[in-house]
């Protein structure tokens, strides 16, 4: 999965003077570099949170999935085109919006489906729910609910890796609306002061829950908060997955190098409500309409099939596999047993025994 | 054994804990300026830029990286200047410090120790309060807050060995205060509280400074006969009070002292405690002695009314003996 780029900044083509090359896309590059297998797979994570995604959304309905459920429908090529650039000595914190990223790390869709069931086989054992999934196995330190406050940790799992020397890069996913609080100003400043290795990937989709973008920032290319700090940035498509992957494979070698962090702005667009409760007010159907016929998802099943790297057979065939491994962590997670009540006492809050009980023991 | 200050003791402690590489630590004011209360003095010098981490003034981000470094297998210390801009990394503390090993179902920990100050000295409003009771309210922290070198010095050991987050509360009124300190390796397990002193007739449960002024009441009150027993928690949480409840069987009355505000404070659980498990020995109502409940004034004549002193500790024993 790892590209077949050299290490070093200087080895990497510049993505201006490959794009002026009026013969080569993005898509026909990652051809090349990568093979149709891979373009398959990277199709096939797409695919697999989406469907995963709108499982979830009927789970919800149904009231086996309780809480907040965030859904990532819209946006899967930005989660799956940033993190394909990643290695596994690489980082990555995300948001409660975080089905998106965790799939595209590799995370086991029967314990995400077990987790989000409050199951015990959940990735988190059932104490984190939707917003919380993580598997450090992946270095995926997980999904943050406080809007902004996991970038800071994203720099300081950057801070370990810049010290043990590990060579690791930490990618930290948020939205638009986590560039107005202080954290995401303070976590800039300490990145590019101490040069850490993180690579901030905005998921602009304009809106903050339901406020629009030109109502909730000064700023309106959110990229450009980065010149603050005299730190490199970039606005890319997010809605094109090979794009995406190319321009924040960049940024990636770039932090790899020790040259510093980089601020990237993808633009994208979530297809459903902010959380499953929301009514969409704020915006029109038309304009979700007008953004869903322009699904990334199905835009690149079409340009491989277009391109002759799949046979639409096979893409069916695929879609298929998907299905049913959906369906089989739907009843991996029916079939869990619920997490013990261990979890309601010490042992389940603190990593190391107490001296002392904080639990009443007389509790009634 | 050798006799050292507070100040002393936490440099000692501090050094040890830069034997292991995997510490760093990062604060404001730490290198460069020589440490606000001189705890790190010299340490820039001796350990380099890359592990003593002047860092921008930014609570938030202070304790946010340290966490972050915490869970990727480093042993940070952050410092937090003084508790009052603690209040800036909240969010990093409650929602995350305290949360993330139970939320993420116990896969990973913050092996952090944060360490802060209590304290005041005609610092106005802002500059002059004690959060004890909001660090101690929360389930997945760690709270301590020694009272004497040697427990300065054997805690800060436990807090660094221990994989969960601590929240070290110093006092900024306590680096000069001496004591006997023993010296190598030398631990005083976090959630064991201890008696300062012995006594027959009551029981002052306390912690922090407020443990010397309590031993200076005891003095006082000893020459007219009062033999106090006092308690020092030295951890808040968890709190351990059996040492209390023993002591309170014996005594059958009680005085809570703290510096922080009454209501909702530490007090507040510590009587609470005293009431839920010790009812039947109880002779008199427990007293408690803690800030005035003002933001704190800046005159001087005004500030001295709402510490807490001797004389009112003094006081308030001699309230609860009255009444039984
Ligand atoms: C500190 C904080 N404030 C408010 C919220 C409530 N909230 C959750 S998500 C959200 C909107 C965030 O928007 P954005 O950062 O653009 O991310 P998106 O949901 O669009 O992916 C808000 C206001 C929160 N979780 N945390
Ligand atoms: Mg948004």
């Amino acid at each position: 999965m790892q590209k077949r780029r050299g290490a070093t900044q200087a080895e990497v083509p510049a993505a201006s003077s490959l794009r002026s090359t009026m013969t080569s896309t993005p898509f026909s590059r990652a051809r090349d570099h990568l093979g149709d297998a891979q373009l398959v797979e990277l199709y096939r994570q797409m695919m697999l949170i989406r469907r995963f995604e709108e499982k979830c959304q009927e789970m919800y309905t149904r009231a086996k999935i309780g809480g907040f459920l965030h859904l990532y429908v819209g946006e899967e090529a930005t989660g799956v085109g940033a993190i394909s650039n990643l290695q596994p000595q690489d980082h990555i914190f995300t948001h409660y919006r975080d089905h998106g990223h965790a799939i595209a790390r590799g995370l086991n869709i029967d314990e995400l489906m077990a987790e989000l069931f409050g199951k015990d086989t959940g990735t988190s054992h059932g104490m984190g729910g939707s917003m919380h999934f993580a598997d450090i196995t992946k270095n995926f330190w997980g999904g943050y609910a406080i809007v902004g406050s996991h970038l800071l940790l994203a720099a300081g799992v950057a801070l370990a890796c810049q010290m043990q020397k590990t060579n690791g890069v930490v990618m930290v996913f948020f939205g638009d609306g986590a560039t107005n609080g202080g954290e995401f100003y303070e976590s800039l400043n300490f990145a590019q002061l101490w040069k850490l290795p993180v690579v901030f990937v905005c998921e602009n989709n304009l809106y903050a829950m339901g406020t629009p973008i030109e109502v909730h920032s000064s700023v309106k290319e959110i990229y450009r908060k980065a010149s603050a700090f005299d730190m490199k940035a970039m606005r890319i498509d997010g809605n094109d997955l090979l794009t995406v992957r190319e321009q924040v494979g960049e940024a990636v070698e770039y932090a790899r190098s020790g040259q510093g962090p980089v601020l990237v702005e993808a633009m994208t667009y979530r297809f459903r409500g902010h959380s499953a409760q929301d009514t969409q007010k704020y915006r029109s159907k038309e304009d979700v309409e007008q953004h869903r016929s322009q699904d990334p998802v199905l835009i690149f099943r079409k340009e491989l099939i277009d391109a002759g790297v799949s046979s639409s057979a096979d893409i069916d065939a695929l879609d298929a596999t998907i299905d049913e491994q959906v369906e089989a962590s739907v009843r991996f997670a029916d079939e869990s047993a619920v997490p013990g009540n261990e979890w309601l006492t010490d042992s389940g809050i603190y990593a190391a025994p107490l001296a002392t009980a904080t639990v009443d023991p007389d509790l009634v | 054994m050798p006799v050292l200050t507070v100040r002393e003791a936490l440099q000692q402690a501090l050094h040890e804990a830069m034997a292991d590489e995997r510490t760093f630590i990062i604060g404001e004011d730490i290198g460069h300026y020589g440490s606000t209360y001189g705890v790190t003095a010299g340490f820039l010098e001796k350990y380099g830029p890359e592990r003593i981490r002047d860092a921008p003034i930014a609570e938030a981000g202070i304790a946010g990286l340290a966490i972050g470094a915490a869970m990727a297998g480093m042993r940070p210390i952050a410092e937090i200047m003084s508790v009052n801009f603690s209040l800036l990394a909240f969010d990093m503390i409650i929602n995350h410090a305290a949360k993330i090993y139970s939320m993420f179902g116990g896969k990973f920990s913050v092996p952090l120790v944060l360490r802060t100050t209590n304290g005041w000295t005609q610092l106005s409003a802002t500059h002059s309060q004690s959060f004890d009771s909001m660090f101690a309210h929360i389930p997945g922290l760690k709270v301590v807050a020694p009272a004497t070198p040697a427990d300065m010095k054997g805690m800060f050991r436990a807090a660094m060995a221990d994989p969960d987050p601590v929240i070290f509360i110093e006092h900024t009124l306590m680096y000069g205060i001496k004591g006997e300190v023993p010296e190598g390796d030398y631990i005083v397990p976090i959630g064991q509280s201890v008696l300062a002193r012995e006594g027959r007739h009551i029981t002052v449960v306390t912690y922090s400074r407020m443990v010397h002024l309590s031993l200076q009441a005891a003095d006082i009150l000893a020459k007219e006969g009062i033999e106090v027993e006092i308690v020092d928690l030295r951890t808040l949480r968890p709190l351990d009070m059996s040492v209390a409840l023993e002591s309170f069987k014996k005594t059958n009355r009680a005085v809570v002292v703290t510096e922080d505000w009454q209501s909702y404070g530490t007090s507040a659980e510590i009587a609470t405690r005293l009431y839920e498990h010790g009812f039947d020995y109880l002779d008199a109502p427990i007293q408690r002695v803690n800030f005035r409940e003002v933001p704190m004034p800046y005159a001087k004549n005004l500030e001295q009314q709402v510490v807490v002193t001797t004389d009112r500790i003094v006081a308030a024993i001699k309230k609860v003996l009255n009444r039984s």
